[in-house]
């Protein structure tokens, strides 16, 4: 049971949190503030569920950032400039997505390289192309994009299940399916547990380093494509630092930095527990943002400690001869 | 260890050809760049431009580097310089130079300590246990300056951004002191190949009796005390602390010297002047893009492709290869 330890202590978190707003706020309790807080974080979401993979098999992925930036500006162009339509532009940027991350895991895996450092200068090079593509702001105008924002499943209350947050928990859905229930899944957290023992049991360690970088790349893309349907534009300056959220995300989500362990539930909550700090800051007016930052840093560390003793209480409960790694 | 005082660096010819490299190129690009006037005391022109917009992240490097040699990373410098700018910055009109300086570098001290405890005693990992700082400190950066710019009039803080030491910037000398203050400690005495005994391989280094704890310790408080002292600087050079922007991303900056300086990110061997040389390098690319009337923007790109020629160039993969072509052609 120790296994699901961590991840049932970040529902708990949550759940206190939401009670604890709902109990500071009489109209926080209600389906639209849970429905607007889904919709407000779908693209960290979506993007921290590729993180939790790369996290899990003991990488890590500074690029997602850069990557949704450039998503949006790509779209933006490529749909009000070139007058591609949406549907192909979507499909156009998963492919460059789906590539550049393929790059990216094939300089990790064949040149050695560390992911911290690779995914680094690939931050720099999908920012510096969006900086090239346009420095300004640019409005979408396709009327998809208004179709897609007025077509939302309304559930009373004004309530509104949105289509980014309906992609959101698709995402979720699909990303535990694909890590918990398959043999890619099996391998991802094979690698973060030892790469030198995973390719002794025959995984193909390259190639599902490659795969796993590809699958985050084109979770960003993704993010993008839904971040430029919430606002309606495409910014090169958009998504900064949101892989440093996506992290703290998966990390509060239970997720272990060194690799090995996590669930996409978990990280789902993560999200959730920073949309909970956003929403709880507007409710109450007067906090400013920076508590944001405050409270999400002792959140981290609470859960690091945590995850700290958790792990020491396992490796003493192992029988005597046997060693961490 | 009397036998070896100063060890000469036993690489870095490409590093310094790198950056003369640039520094030619930019020549070419702007004939006026080797350029040096002196006026109201103090020297001017592109070249000490380069070494004084460098300092910060020279700064920066000189601890960083310490940390990487232990097989760590600090992600918080950023933000730990944006708190010692926002501390400097708050107190430079109400208090005397010597207490404001004291706090901002104390400062310094007291999040470098934090992050050398959860580090050494905790045992979480560098990344994540610097992530806490780095996510949290922007906030109390802002939490000291109340959400404001704050400025400040007192010329003593401000002598550090525009005031002159025999015609140089004070941030260059500042710098250069720093450089052979932490050689002196780190180089003069064993310390330095302790670090390096402790980066290579930590569990055979504490086996042999270095106190790995303590010396992890000590190169995270270094490393805080050199934001810090970078953050004074960043804060004196626009004589106030925007607690959003100082000392945004600079931590990708001085990781990036430290890589270039030919430090492995894997730890072990280190070079505190060579990771000196890679934030020159930086800073003079960065310069060098403004004055070719280049769109900034391509700043990133062309740092990407520095990046990514440096990590070649270090991959284990691509020496092996080297050693083996070289091995067929004799």
């Amino acid at each position: 049971m120790i296994r699901f330890m961590p991840l049932a202590a970040t529902t708990v978190v949550f759940l206190l949190g939401f009670l604890a707003c709902a109990i500071a706020f009489p109209n926080f309790a209600s389906l639209r503030v849970v429905m607007d807080l889904l919709t407000d974080n779908a693209f960290l979401g979506i993007v921290a569920v590729g993180m939790t993979f790369v996290i899990i098999s003991g990488g890590i992925d500074l690029s997602v950032g850069a990557v949704i930036g450039f998503t949006t500006v790509f779209l933006a162009l490529a749909i009000e400039r070139a007058g591609i339509p949406p549907v192909a532009a979507f499909a156009l940027i998963l492919v460059i997505c789906a590539l550049y991350g393929a790059l990216m895991g094939a300089a990790i895996q064949y040149f050695e390289l560390p992911a911290f450092i690779v995914t680094l200068a690939g931050m720099f090079l999908a920012r510096g192309a969006s900086f090239l593509l346009s420095t300004e702001s640019i409005p979408i105008n396709a009327p998809l994009y208004a179709d897609l924002a007025d077509n939302a499943l309304r559930l009373g209350g004004g309530a509104r299940l949105t289509v980014p947050a309906m992609i959101m928990l698709a995402v979720v859905l699909g990303g535990a399916a694909l890590l918990h229930f398959t043999r890619f899944g099996a391998n991802v957290y094979a690698l973060g547990g030892s790469r030198g023992s995973a390719a002794l049991m025959g995984i193909d360690v390259g190639r599902t380093t490659v795969a796993i970088y590809t699958l985050s790349s084109v979770l960003a893309g993704v993010a993008g494509i839904v971040f430029s349907l919430y606002t309606s534009s495409g910014y090169s300056l958009s998504a900064v630092g949101v892989e440093l959220d996506a992290i703290a995300a998966a990390v509060i989500g239970g997720t272990l930095l060194s690799g090995g362990y996590g669930f996409v539930f978990g990280t789902f909550v993560g999200v959730l527990i920073q949309g909970l700090i956003q929403t709880y800051i507007t409710f109450d007016g007067t906090l400013s943002s920076w508590w944001a930052k405050i409270a999400t840093g002792l959140l981290l560390f609470a859960f690091i400690a945590f995850q700290q003793a958790t792990l020491h209480v396992a490796r003493r409960r192992r029988p005597a001869g046997v060693t961490s790694p | 260890m009397s036998a070896m005082p100063f060890r000469l660096p036993r690489i870095g010819t490409s590093q310094v050809a790198a950056l003369l490299a640039i520094l030619a190129m930019n020549w070419l690009v702007s004939p006026q760049f080797f350029e040096i006037r002196l006026q109201d005391g103090r020297l001017f022109g592109s070249l000490i431009d380069v070494l004084n917009r460098g300092a910060p992240v020279a700064l920066l490097s000189l601890g960083m580097v310490l940390v990487v040699a232990m097989r760590g990373i600090d992600l918080s410098v950023g933000a730990v310089m944006a708190i010692a700018g926002a501390i400097a910055a708050s107190l430079a009109d109400s208090h005397s130079l010597p207490v404001v300086l004291a706090a901002a570098l104390g400062a310094g001290l007291l999040c470098g300590l934090w992050n050398g405890i959860l580090v050494a005693v905790f045992g979480i990992q560098p990344i994540v246990a610097t992530l806490i700082l780095m996510v949290a400190g922007r906030g109390i950066a802002q939490l000291i300056t109340e959400g404001r710019i704050v400025t400040f009039t007192s010329p003593s803080l401000a002598w550090f951004g525009g005031g002159s030491v025999l015609g140089l910037p004070p941030p260059v000398v500042l710098t250069l002191a720093m450089l052979v203050l932490t050689l002196v400690i780190v180089r003069g005495t064993a310390l330095g190949l302790l670090i390096e005994a402790t980066g290579a391989n930590a569990k055979a280094s504490a086996l042999a009796g270095v106190g790995t704890r303590l010396i992890t310790i000590a190169t995270y408080v270094w490393c805080g005390l050199c934001a810090a002292l970078a953050g004074v600087v960043a804060a004196a050079d626009i004589l106030g602390a925007d607690a959003n922007n100082a000392g945004l991303w600079l931590e990708l900056d001085a990781i990036l010297a430290v890589v270039i300086g030919g430090t492995s990110l894997l730890g072990g061997r280190f070079s505190l002047v060579l990771a000196v040389v890679g934030a020159l390098i930086i800073q003079a690319m960065n310069t060098g893009i403004l004055l070719s009337g280049f769109p900034p923007e391509t700043n990133l790109i062309v740092k990407a492709m520095v990046v990514l020629a440096v990590l070649l160039a270090q991959s284990p993969r691509l020496s092996g290869l080297a050693t083996f072509l070289r091995g067929k052609s004799r």
